[in-house]
């Protein structure tokens, strides 16, 4: 069950629904074979770009390309890409062998191939047992890799997950997603997975495309949108971020970014005009001294999390989020506590308004 | 749940616990509870193991034999009523379906303007005594009726729309389509949009997609409506009665008891291959929608996805549901047209119009329609009362048998009227009414009791529904507060249910107040009848068709408002029910 890896290409996507415009000027590529996050939070516009790729909603205009021929005007039964839905979608009234094979009775494939298909593709979500139960009959685990075994026992040319972790408990959750990537490695399929969880796209893609109001913000792999988001919605929607406003100052060789408060912070990359200044709470240490380029600011509270303590510090005119490592014995700071704050100012990401 | 402490017996003579065991301490529940179950055991299961009794009984000897089913087989007539009953009874539920299907489907499945509309004028027929209509629809699809004139003249030949049979098909899958109409909408709504697109992406479509997946998933709202018109028709006595066509069984039944006599034995008969068919029925649906509870809907689903219509397709669209809601509504055009019209006859719409009839209706029928809201009315009453106890017994207590209250009352459903009428009539021709003189079969208080009998079943879930949506803590605080049982039933309870217990009591008026197989049976003088018989009374003559029809207009305005009312009640409730939990 391997299929010719192929890649999507969607170009200048436009999308609404009655006059509420749902997606905008989507451009996108997505390599053969790559594992790829649509992630944002909900109704910016991911899973109806999924459902445009495949298919459902609203006629969109633009191009989507699915292995160099555009789809977009194509209805879903004749575009062979497969899609695992949020509910999985397990028709109530067939057995999970009728559920699993559906799709080939539909691609009138003689019976005596249907048969082996099948069995391979139970084999391959390791459901091979339960061919006979209804899909009432099976746990949401059980059911969400019978959803994934239909999809891909007709050997679709790309995969879509509509948050398919979604409806799994946590726990069932970490494996289910080791097992996707498991499974998209093995088959090689082109794969995209629609999820407002970050962790979930963090381990699992190769690279994601964090939407926000139907709009690209920004592409590339999960470190690279970590380390350098490009612009303040991905700085803050991704993990924790500390935002300060203001504006740079040159001095001679030197680039200094002068908070509204007066604050001022040395930076070690190019900056120019107004904008601000993108600060993760690990990238902050706490000293008791004062120095050059610190911000000095009063410990409100403490929340002890085990391997790190996070503090939160009035400085800089804001609550900064502070994390500190901790290691057994060390006390560590208690509110009331005025500290100076040092800024790896290697690790600060300026973002130009 | 209460339950009841019992000292412990040991140390007590048997002399002392003697009392309480002729006579335990009942809870005012219990006791309600045991004088329901006595009413419900004296007009409903008595009457109608009586018919059973009667049917397997030598009515020489009085010794119990298989005889009058013999005899039963053995008569041509009743051979060809029995396969007329089942032909006519599978028939509409045919033509139903035929009706029901593309409604449902193009008002779930496309954007289709109107679709609220259609749904609910989807709901007309119900609002009108199928018996009522059949006149109507004589006189426009009938042999020389408007439809069948028009055909001979333009075209030269006519379609047999209403001889024999036909008719009562006809009339029958019109009136009773709405059943399967509401129940497979339903279901088509349930249906989660998922379920559709996975089967699209998986390369199904069209027809294909819907025989195999969306059809197989509404299944059980169908067969749900499908096995409810069967028995409805199985059942019924008025149209045929109307119709004039008498080999079929309920109407054999009546005609035997009324004209052969209460002691023969072949109106018990039939009543009992009645029940059984009604049993068998509900059975069968039952068997096989087990384990097929196929509501698909998820969070975040939207139902069925709705799809535009192209152009050609709304064409046809609009056209189909055009020509079905003319079909539908024609019992109402018609019976409006009669009502004001001066003569119709061999013509394709009335000579003139007037509002004579509606003169000689007024002064003919003052007295049925006070007596319809007399007996109506008390059926209504005694249906929530009734019902808000057993559904308050059923949800709210732990009293034994409590389940076996709900059962009891709802087995009226399968007891067709025409059986209860013969039962009533054998069970209590012989017992007279203390001070009215009157044996208790004809006495007009009767006819209320079976109608509130009949009605019963329908209260009673309206009560349930109500009570179900009264959080338990509600009424925990008004006890914690120091309210005792009684005052928080009184203050609580029963406020907080009385939207549904008035929208049960609108429905149970509304259609007591149409019904005719059961009165038919227990009407004993023109001044104790009810509407729905005066109108068959009227229809009887040429000459009284007119009234007749005024007469049926007035029934189909009581009950169309009563549904309207019954539904603007249940929406401001559920407005001030959501209102409230928002808050």
């Amino acid at each position: 069950m391997t299929t010719e890896m192929v890649g999507i290409e969607i170009e200048d996507l436009h999308l609404a629904f009655g006059k509420t415009k749902v997606l905008t000027g989507v451009n996108l590529t997505i390599e053969p074979g790559e594992f790829f996050a649509f992630l944002g939070p909900s109704g910016s516009g991911k899973s109806t770009l999924l459902r445009s790729i495949a298919g459902f909603g609203p006629q969109p205009e633009g191009h989507i390309r699915i292995g160099g021929k555009d789809v977009v005007d194509l209805p879903p039964w004749k575009r062979n890409v497969g899609m695992v839905f949020q509910s999985y979608a397990l028709w109530p009234h067939l057995s999970v062998r009728e559920n699993v094979a559906f799709g080939l009775k539909e691609r009138k494939m003689p019976s005596s191939e249907i048969g082996p298909r099948v069995a391979a593709a139970l084999d391959l979500v390791g459901l091979k047992h339960l061919a006979e139960r209804m899909p009432n009959q099976l746990s949401g685990g059980q059911q969400q890799r019978i959803a994934l075994a239909r999809t891909v026992v007709v050997e679709p040319k790309v995969l879509l997950l509509d948050e398919p972790l979604s409806n799994l408990d946590a726990s069932l959750r970490v494996q289910m997603r080791r097992e996707l990537l498991a499974l998209q490695r093995k088959l090689g399929l082109t794969t995209i997975f629609v999820t407002h969880d970050q962790e979930e796209a963090n381990t699992t893609s190769d690279r994601m495309a964090v939407l926000d109001g139907g709009v690209i913000q920004q592409i590339g792999t999960p470190q690279t949108l970590y380390d350098t988001p490009e612009n303040l919605f991905v700085a803050s929607f991704l993990g924790t971020a500390n935002i300060l406003e203001g504006k740079v100052e040159r001095d001679g060789g030197d680039i200094r970014f002068v908070a509204g408060t007066g604050d001022k912070l040395l930076l070690s990359s190019e900056a120019d005009g107004t904008g601000a200044i993108v600060l993760r709470p690990q990238n902050i240490a706490i000293s008791e001294k004062p120095d050059a380029d610190t911000l000095s600011g009063r410990i409100l509270h403490r929340e002890f999390l085990g391997s790190q303590i996070r503090y939160i510090v009035q400085a800089a005119g804001t609550e900064m989020v502070v994390d500190q490592g901790h290691k057994a014995g060390e006390a560590g700071y208690l509110p009331e506590t005025d500290v100076h704050l040092k800024v790896n100012t290697q690790s600060a990401v300026w973002i130009p308004q | 749940m209460t339950s009841s402490s019992r000292p412990a017996a040991g140390g007590r003579s048997l002399a002392d616990r003697l009392p309480d065991a002729l006579f335990p301490k009942l809870s005012g529940p219990a006791i309600v509870g045991l004088f329901i179950a006595i009413f419900l055991g004296g007009f409903l299961i008595f009457p109608v193991l009586q018919v059973i009794y009667v049917a397997f009984q030598d009515p020489g000897s009085g010794a119990l034999t298989l005889r009058n089913f013999g005899d039963f087989f053995a008569t041509s007539l009743f051979r060809e009523s029995f396969v007329n009953s089942f032909y006519v009874s599978a028939m509409s539920v045919v033509f139903a379906t035929l009706i029901a299907l593309p409604l449902a489907y193009i008002t779930t499945r496309f954007n289709f303007g109107g679709a609220m509309i259609v749904q609910s004028l989807g709901f007309i027929p119900l609002i009108m005594p199928p018996f009522v209509g059949a006149v109507a629809m004589q006189l426009i699809f009938g042999r020389n009726g408007t439809v069948n004139l028009l055909l001979r003249e333009h075209f030269g030949f006519t379609i047999p729309f209403m001889d024999g049979l036909n008719g009562v098909i006809l009339v029958q899958s019109i009136h009773y389509f709405p059943f399967i109409l509401i129940n497979l909408s339903t279901s088509l709504r349930n249906i989660d949009r998922s379920m559709e697109e996975a089967a699209q992406n998986l390369g199904s479509h069209g027809m294909r997609l819907f025989r195999k997946i969306v059809f197989p998933l509404a299944m059980p709202g169908y067969i749900a409506g499908a096995v409810l018109v069967f028995i409805k028709v199985f059942d019924d006595l008025g149209t045929p009665l109307l119709l004039n066509v008498n080999n079929m069984l309920a109407p054999q039944a009546y005609l035997r008891i009324t004209s052969v006599g209460i002691s023969d034995p072949m109106g018990y008969v039939i009543s009992v291959i009645l029940v059984a068919f009604s049993v068998l029925s509900l059975w069968a649906s039952f068997l096989v929608m087990r384990g097929k509870d196929y509501a698909t809907v998820q969070k975040g689903g939207g139902g069925l996805a709705r799809r535009d219509l192209k152009t050609r397709e709304k064409v046809l669209a609009y056209g189909a549901v055009a020509l079905i809601l003319l079909l539908v509504l024609s019992p109402h055009i018609g019976l409006l047209l009669l009502s004001l019209g001066t003569v119709w006859s061999y013509a394709p719409l009335p000579d003139g119009y007037t509002l004579q009839n509606y003169v000689t209706m007024w002064e003919n029928s003052q007295q049925y329609i006070a007596n319809t809201l007399l007996y109506a009315g008390l059926a209504a009453l005694g249906d929530v009362i009734i019902g808000t106890a057993i559904a308050y017994i059923v949800l709210r207590t732990g009293i034994w048998g409590r389940k076996g209250l709900d059962y009891l009352a709802t087995a009226a459903l399968a007891v067709p009227g025409v059986v209860l009428g013969i039962g009533y009539l054998r069970s209590f021709q012989g017992i007279d009414v203390p001070f009215v003189g009157e044996p208790l079969a004809s006495w007009w208080v009767i006819i209320a009791i079976a109608l509130m009998i009949r009605r019963l079943p329908y209260a009673l879930r309206a009560c349930m529904a109500a009570l179900q949506q009264v959080s338990h803590a509600l009424e925990e605080a008004a006890e914690n507060l120091g309210a005792s049982k009684t005052r928080t039933i009184r203050r609580i309870v029963i406020p907080l249910m009385m939207g549904g217990i008035l929208a049960g009591f609108v429905t149970s008026f509304a259609t007591a107040a149409v019904e005719l197989s059961a009165t038919i049976m227990l009407v004993s003088s023109d001044a104790d009848s009810p509407l729905a018989y005066g109108i068959y009374l009227f229809m009887q003559t040429p000459s009284g068709r007119g009234a007749g029809a005024a007469l049926g207009i007035v029934a189909v305005v009581i009950v169309g408002l009563g549904t309207l009312l019954s539904q603007i009640i249940i929406d401001r409730d559920k407005k001030l029910k959501t209102q409230s939990g928002d808050h």
